[in-house]
């Protein structure tokens, strides 16, 4: 395992110390004494873990294409920005604008998530992306979403704050949303329907629940006790009327 | 459902004593104006966009299409477009849609400025039998070069120099996205482009395999939509180009109508089939400028600093500051694409009034750079109604590094600007997804028409060159000089940095 | 940025002498060499420049200025007072000569800059960017003043009329430098303005330019984000501040710099080894506005020596001959054996190959 002190490096320097890394063959990285270092693992590629400690800056992850990374405290924003493959496992909090555009792999958040999280999320037969939040999340979840897995756990935190913010799932034309507790119809998009699950939609999330329960220690049962709520597109052409040809 | 009272635009007729029934006007159009009714040609003249395919294709030359003489009561001020779209709105509560760049007549600055010519203190140069130079290179330049000498006394370079995009003339192709435009459309543009030296531009549809040989020609563009962007295709070009805004549609999304996604585009933009290709209007990642900044280095960062960023922007009003703080964020290239830009589809309203003009924006864009002392830190490339070669030395004499054509291109194939490019039934095969209609497009037969264009441009642009007296691009570029304005008011004059014809 | 301007065109002969020992020449040489070139010339325009003129001044800044009035003068003066030390002060000697009847108020400065630490302005620019400062100022900003030349131990004569009458106005046969440079000027039409004469100077550097520079206007705008201030709207001030930026403020050597300015063709350059290739392809990417492109023959002298060259398809004639340690370059042959009947060296560079001639104890 590599050990790299990010103390007072630029970001430009510790990705190119990653690269090189990576490049090497190393598969295992540390990253210590992080805080705010823009594009940690942006388009990186390969088998490596890295482990960040601190708060690690914006577009973490973006475009990357294998590699998984922890982050054992908070993070910003722009997580996971058009990946596309890889998984991002954050034990805190995160951000605005979460896997924007993301075209696979994983995101697990433990905490709250900001606005616009999942926007105009991807998907095509295998290249499936997930995003799971145990917390709450902002306005905008899912917004133009084409197509992925959005999964909302609201487990813990005040009750001031609502599960989810408004205009969920607005402008959505493919992909799912699950999330834990109730939706109101009032605060989705016009173009969003919203069903109870059945025994195939249980078996999925259950599938999903259970990798992301083993990130951080808890357990799926539990989190299954509750109902959710299942968001689809009601329409694969929600604005279809809207202009004269 | 009431028969529309829009009047139809065109009259297509066909000549029953020429015609031999041999029903290729049928197969030809792909809008379905023409059907068999078993003795004759029927013709739904509605439908007709006066794209000409039949008109080219039918042996007998039996057919017309005519611009309806029943139009509205003429009328200066309630034109034919008005009093259409308003009763196309009231029968459809729809928003009118449209294809390519605005055919209002505002006033096109191209044609009231013209070129300087040597005459006795200077010689003209002879471009067909001495040098004549259009190699041009996008990206950021140092503003001054360090120099080793080598054991040879050569000079050798000791400034590392940011990458670069080379070509062999001052123009590229615009933007345009397989989606927009069909898969054969995109292939006769990559094959010009790598014939000629120049490059294309993916348009933010994501690059489709079939495309993946001519990636050494190929901007990979990155737009709102993320459509298809992976590692792989943002390393895959010679530059990546981040899209904010069209000159057609500034400040508003894209909208793929489900009708241009069957499953080959819906697999390369990895959405369902038959959906609305939604492009948002922001890019989500950029609220403000030093978002623009992180997004130009994330990318950056993907491609390990080998590839310029280009920033494509519609021009807007406040252009100048906003290229600034673009080219202040890191950008290697300004793509500024002017308000007759063209479009595969954008709402009328905004296509007809929002935006300024190119010209207006290249003068602008390259004053302020260059007041700022920045001007070397990016290329500006120019688009937005670029019609001709002399329209393309115009905007590289206001300070343009190149121009992106798309619409000229587009002609090469076929097209005739029939402005329905949104509808997918392109009888060209170009703007439609619709494999009938896609396969009558070779991109073969038509690389080589577009070959000829641009050396025909080429060579115009080299006759320019050589009146003027210079022998290189660069000689050219940024020299207002050689411009003067004919029938332009002072403040236009001096927006432009020209003089009046006669000073 | 001003584009409103007009352009002032003109075409010329030109010459130039270096001893590479710095042994001193007279004017006069200079002077006969030129006159045989009248024809190049009309009679509107004629010019020297001199180096190792000064040698009792020759740490100081030699400042030639004309006035077309006293109170510009006296503008120039208070202002010079408030930032130089001025060591001498004179009028310009000349002569009387019959047919210069209208001529403009000419004074030589020998100064230097206030020490840093004293109330002059910009007091943290170097001398060098500070005296450029100064001419830049005069010449712009103070209405009916004009600086002929900036430079140490080194000046500029020039003025309208035939290149005799101007050598005869300036006493020109009393001085003696071991660089020359004379130019004969053929405007098209009547500026009737001394300042307008070349060699056009800044600093030590002098430029005499023979041809339109097709490329002025992308030449001047790249100048203009430099700082620069063309106030003279010529083509000799172009190559002038070209150089004055790419050699002392880029640190380019004169060689590269003609590079610059007559730059080899692409067709060349990718045959080049691929160092050298490197090299030129980027010079020619980041230095393209710099580029003059239309016909030039040009000399450049600075205190430590002569350059001469012309454009990369040569548009403009120059011809260079050697005798012992004298170097000579003239727009014609002949204007050169009128002066050194018997050369040892007679020969005409090659478009854009510039000849560059250094002193061979460089001071």
């Amino acid at each position: 395992m590599l050990t790299i002190d990010a103390k007072g490096i630029y970001y430009r320097d510790l990705n190119n110390k990653v690269r090189e890394a990576v490049a090497k063959g190393e598969k295992e990285i540390f990253l210590k004494n992080i805080n705010g270092q823009y594009y940690i693992g942006d388009g990186l590629r390969g088998d490596v873990k890295i482990t960040i400690e601190g708060v690690p800056g914006n577009d973490l992850a973006a475009f990357m294409d294998g590699p998984t990374i922890i982050i054992k405290n908070n993070a910003q924003d722009n997580i996971a920005n058009t990946m596309n493959s890889g998984k991002v496992i954050v034990h805190g909090d995160a951000g605005d604008v979460l896997g924007y555009g993301m075209r696979g792999g994983k995101l697990h958040i433990r905490g709250n998530v900001g606005y616009r999280v999942g926007i105009h999320m991807k998907g095509y037969k295998k290249q499936n992306p997930i995003i799971i939040a145990g917390g709450k999340a902002g306005d905008f979840f899912g917004e133009y979403m084409a197509g992925g897995v959005l999964i909302l756990l609201g487990l813990d935190g005040d009750n001031k704050r609502p599960l989810v913010g408004d205009y969920l799932g607005t402008g959505m034309h493919g992909g799912v949303i699950f999330i834990r507790g109730d939706v109101d119809k009032k605060g989705c998009g016009a173009e969003v329907g919203i069903t109870d699950l059945n025994e195939e939609d249980k078996k999925f999330l259950k599938e999903h629940l259970e990798d992301y329960c083993k990130d951080f220690n808890l357990k799926t049962e539990d989190i299954m006790k509750s109902g959710f709520k299942k968001l689809t597109p009601a329409s694969l052409r929600p604005y279809g009327n809207l202009y004269a040809y | 459902m009431f028969k529309s009272l829009a009047v139809p635009e065109f009259l297509a007729k066909i000549d029953p004593v020429k015609c031999i029934r041999c029903k290729r006007c049928i197969q030809n159009c792909g809008w379905s104006v023409y059907s068999w009714g078993g003795d004759k040609v029927l013709i739904d003249t509605f439908k007709c966009v006066k794209c000409l395919r039949c008109y080219h294709y039918c042996p007998e030359e039996a057919i017309t299409i005519e611009d309806n003489p029943v139009i509205y009561r003429n009328n200066a001020n309630w034109g034919y477009n008005h009093i259409r779209n308003i009763k196309r709105q009231a029968e459809t509560g729809g928003i009118p849609l449209t294809g390519m760049g605005s055919d209002l007549p505002y006033p096109i600055l191209f044609d009231h400025l013209l070129i300087d010519a040597c005459q006795v203190t200077n010689p003209s140069i002879d471009p067909l039998r001495e040098p004549m130079e259009l190699r041009t290179y996008l990206g950021k330049k140092p503003a001054r070069l360090e120099f080793d000498k080598g054991p040879d006394g050569k000079l050798r370079l000791k400034t590392k120099m940011p990458p670069q995009i080379k070509l062999e003339m001052p123009f590229i192709f615009a933007p345009m996205s397989y989606g927009s435009i069909s898969l054969n459309a995109q292939k006769t543009i990559a094959m010009a482009a790598k014939e000629l030296g120049i490059v294309m531009n993916t348009g933010e549809g994501g690059l489709h395999e079939e495309i993946y040989p001519y990636r050494s020609n190929v901007i990979v563009q990155v737009a709102s939509g993320r459509f298809g962007v992976n590692p792989d295709y943002l390393n895959a070009g010679v530059a990546v180009e981040i899209k904010i805004g069209q000159g057609a549609k500034p400040g508003i999304g894209g909208h793929l109508p489900g009708e241009k996604i069957p499953l080959d585009i819906a697999k390369t933009r990895m959405i369902p089939v038959g959906t609305d290709a939604l492009s948002p209007a922001p890019q989500h990642d950029i609220y403000s400028i030093e978002d623009l900044r992180q997004l130009i280095y994330a990318l950056k960062e993907a491609t390990n600093y080998t590839k310029p960023v280009s920033v494509k922007i519609a021009a807007v009003h406040n252009v100048a500051a906003i290229a600034s703080g673009i080219v202040r964020a890191g950008a290697d290239i300004v793509y500024i694409d002017g308000f007759r830009g063209g479009t595969g589809a954008a709402p009328v309203i905004i296509r007809d009034h929002l935006g300024i003009p190119i010209e207006h924006a290249i003068a602008a864009v390259d004053d302020r750079l260059r007041q700022e002392g920045i001007r070397n830190e990016a290329s500006i490339i120019a688009a937005g109604g670029i019609r001709s070669s002399a329209d393309a030395a115009k905007a590289i004499a206001l300070g343009a590094d190149a121009v992106a054509l798309g619409t000229s291109a587009l002609i090469t194939m076929g097209c005739t600007v029939c402005g329905k490019c949104y509808t997918g039934n392109c009888s060209w095969g170009i703007t439609t997804q619709r494999p009938e209609l896609t396969v009558r497009l070779d991109p073969e037969v038509y690389a080589e028409r577009l070959i000829n264009l641009i050396h025909a441009w080429s060579h115009e642009l080299k006759e320019i060159l050589g009146a003027l007296g210079v022998n290189a691009i660069e000689s050219l570029r940024g020299s207002r000089e050689r411009l003067r304005g004919v029938g332009l008011d002072s403040q236009t004059l001096d927006i432009l940095g020209v003089k009046p014809a006669g000073r | 940025m001003n584009h409103n301007f007009q352009k002032d065109i003109s075409g010329c002969g030109l010459v130039g002498i270096i001893n590479r020992d710095g042994k001193r020449i007279s004017g006069s040489f200079a002077c006969n060499s030129l006159c045989l070139m009248n024809d190049r010339g009309n009679g509107l325009g004629a010019g020297y420049a001199a180096y190792g003129i000064y040698p009792e001044y020759k740490d100081l800044y030699a400042f030639h200025i004309m006035y077309d009035e006293l109170g510009a003068k006296t503008d120039t003066e208070e202002y010079l007072k408030k930032n130089y030390h001025i060591e001498k002060k004179e009028p310009m000697p000349t002569a009387s000569v019959p047919t210069i009847k209208i001529h403009p108020i000419i004074w030589r400065y020998f100064i230097k800059p206030l020490p840093e630490k004293a109330e002059r302005e910009l007091a943290n620019l170097g001398d060098d960017d500070f005296v450029v400062h100064t001419v830049m100022k005069i010449n712009s900003e103070i209405d009916g003043a004009y600086v002929f030349s900036s430079g140490k131990n080194m000046g500029a004569f020039k003025g309208v009329g035939m290149p005799i009458e101007i050598a005869r106005f300036f006493r020109l046969e009393e001085y003696e430098g071991y660089i020359w440079t004379a130019h004969t000027r053929f405007p098209t039409n009547t500026p009737g303005w001394w300042g307008g004469a070349h060699p056009f100077t800044l600093l030590d550097w002098s430029i005499v330019h023979n041809g339109e520079i097709s490329s002025y206007g992308i030449n001047k705008r790249y100048l203009e984000m430099y700082g620069y201030k063309l106030t003279l709207l010529t083509d000799t001030e172009v190559v002038a501040y070209l150089f004055d930026l790419m050699v002392r403020k880029h640190g380019l050597d004169t060689a590269t710099a003609c590079t610059v300015l007559a730059a080899p063709f692409w067709k060349r350059i990718d045959d080049m080894p691929e160092d050298e290739k490197e090299a030129m392809t980027a010079l020619r990417m980041v230095y393209g506005s710099a580029l003059m492109n239309g016909p030039f023959s040009i000399l450049f002298g600075h205190s430590k020596g002569l350059v001469g060259f012309n454009d990369r398809i040569k548009l403009r004639p120059l011809m260079a001959a050697t005798k012992g340690k004298t170097v000579y370059m003239a727009s014609e042959e002949s204007a050169i054996r009128e002066i050194c009947p018997s050369p040892e060296k007679v020969w005409a560079p090659r478009a854009g190959e510039p000849v560059i001639v250094e002193l061979e104890d460089s001071r």
